[in-house]
């Protein structure tokens, strides 16, 4: 049984595109104004890791959900759809 | 792809795909355009199909669909810690057609449900995302999509895109839901042989359970644990308000490992392997919430348009419903030519005359009444499983002092009109 979320990621099918779909829109406003850094922990796919300095985006993971869009205190997030056909592919539920 | 149909559905789930089957039974021009490399490959659901408006899209759907079991017993499961107060109803008229719910895994049968689309006539294009609406003198006339030369034309554009209807929001039909209008969800799809679900959920073949969990599977929060069962699999999942998780900080797959390791729950998932993670929004803002649904040559469905009663985990039957009236207020617009608002307006009323509109209504306060006040999650419920617990041990103590102990808890810090108070709020809640 997964535990972990990368025990639980790993069985997952992605077709990645080499573009990000999601974008950060000011740097600057994670490093300076958003002490909480929320998206890093409720994100269910932790796509959103603080490096310190910068908020790292691994895209390739994205369950598409929308969390982040919504759940940004800051809307300092950019949340297009990944192209036709790329992105998630949930093969069961 | 510059030819122009009578409707263009956009998204392939429940909705959208009732939409396009509806129309096209119709002798209506549909394309239903999907996102995903095949309809059901972004889409997430707990599991539960209702039977009855499917029936009316595909009478008897049930002998060909991909459904997984047909549910004859839902069970209410009350968490506290290491305890639990349950209630449950069991009825094996459930087990007999027409059956009431199933269980399905949507993949599966998102996929076969836009086949069925297809077979009426409907033109299914996958991998294709719809990127804006093409709107002109305040009419949308068709979409624009990520593909080359990808701009299509028709006379009505139906939103199905889901709970993230970004399209609906450019339209300016609703501004971006707020954290606590959407509830995170995540749940693993766990294989366990259908031997091993039948005993631990006491059924036989073709027999399902579902569980709903309140109290400790969600750490008090405003939200519900679910197990359903599958024909060899089960789904367990978890979910919370987007504004519950966030306040909390709590990371929703750490959540969905507190719901599978809770002694009153591991034992139902023990051995399971893990076939799929999965993580959803699921629009729960109500009532209140429904943005704008028509416009000239437009029309917003399911989740898009905020159609789920999260208190009867109802939201694909509304979308099918929502879809279906959708492509009727449309085959109807066609016989006249005029699509415009006014035109399609009937699709509104219709919605809110139904049982979409009615039952909405009906919860329009419960989601902000629970929210406000988290006593009913994080007190009452270990409030019942203390209070069970304290009448059931046998201690010498008599049942007269104990309901006496038991009374004074639940009205400790809130005193008898506290405690009236506050069932009274949850009953008007859902009354």
């Amino acid at each position: 049984m997964a535990k972990t979320l990368e025990d639980k990621q790993y069985l997952l099918r992605f077709n990645c595109d080499q573009k990000s779909h999601l974008e950060v829109l000011d740097h600057q406003v994670c490093a300076t104004q958003c002490p909480d850094k929320d998206c890093t922990i409720f994100c269910p796919a932790e796509v959103y890791k603080w490096e310190g300095d910068r908020m790292f985006v691994g895209y390739e993971g994205c369950h598409e959900c929308g969390s982040c869009r919504i759940g940004c205190p800051h809307q300092n997030i950019k949340w297009e759809y990944p192209k036709g056909g790329h992105g998630i592919v949930f093969r069961l539920a | 792809m510059s030819e122009k149909f009578d409707v263009i559905v956009v998204g392939a789930g429940p909705a959208g795909t009732s939409c396009a089957y509806t129309a096209a039974q119709k002798g209506l021009k549909v394309l239903l355009i999907e996102r995903g490399e095949y309809p059901g490959s972004k889409n997430v659901m707990g599991g539960i199909l209702y039977r009855k408006q499917l029936e009316e899209i595909i009478p008897e759907f049930w002998h060909e669909a991909p459904i997984e079991r047909p549910v004859v017993e839902q069970r209410f499961w009350f968490l506290d810690k290491e305890s639990m107060v349950t209630t449950s109803y069991k009825g094996l008229e459930w087990a007999k057609e027409p059956y009431n719910n199933f269980t399905v895994l949507r993949a599966k049968f998102d996929k076969w449900f836009a086949e069925k689309a297809v077979e009426q006539g409907a033109l299914l294009i996958n991998e294709t995302v719809v990127t804006e609406c093409i709107v002109e003198d305040g009419k949308v006339v068709g979409v624009r999509t990520d593909r080359p030369d990808g701009d299509v034309y028709a006379d009505v554009v139906v939103l199905a895109d889901g709970v993230n209807s970004l399209l609906a929001k450019q339209l300016g039909f609703h501004k971006e839901w707020k954290p606590n209008e959407v509830a995170l969800t995540v749940m693993e799809v766990l294989k366990l042989p259908s031997k091993t679900i039948n005993e631990r959920f006491n059924v036989q073949n073709n027999q399902g359970v579902s569980v709903e969990m309140f109290g400790d599977a969600t750490h008090g929060l405003l939200g519900t644990g679910f197990i359903y069962t599958n024909k060899d699999s089960i789904n367990v999942g978890v979910g919370t308000t987007l504004s519950s998780m966030i306040k909390k900080k709590l990371k929703p797959y750490d959540l969905l490992e507190h719901v599978k390791n809770h002694p009153m729950i591991q034992p139902y998932v023990e051995g399971g392997e893990t076939l799929e993670y999965l993580a959803h929004l699921i629009p729960e803002g109500g009532y209140n919430t429904v943005p704008k649904l028509v416009g000239d040559g437009v029309i917003v469905t399911g989740d898009a348009a905020q159609f789920v009663n999260a208190i009867h985990r109802e939201g694909s039957n509304m979308a099918m419903s929502s879809g279906k009236i959708a492509a009727e207020t449309i085959a109807k617009a066609k016989e006249t030519g005029d699509f415009s608002e006014r035109s399609l307006d009937s699709y509104r009323t219709e919605i809110y005359d139904s049982f979409i509109g009615k039952d909405l209504k009906k919860y329009k306060d419960a989601a902000h009444t629970f929210e406000e006040n988290p006593q009913y999650f994080q007190e009452y419920v270990p409030l019942m499983n203390q209070a069970m617990n304290t009448f059931f041990t046998v201690d010498g103590t008599p049942k007269w002092d104990k309901q006496k102990k038991i009374i004074a808890k639940m009205t400790a810090g809130r005193g008898k009109i506290g405690l009236a108070k506050d069932m009274y709020k949850a009953w008007k809640a859902v009354k």
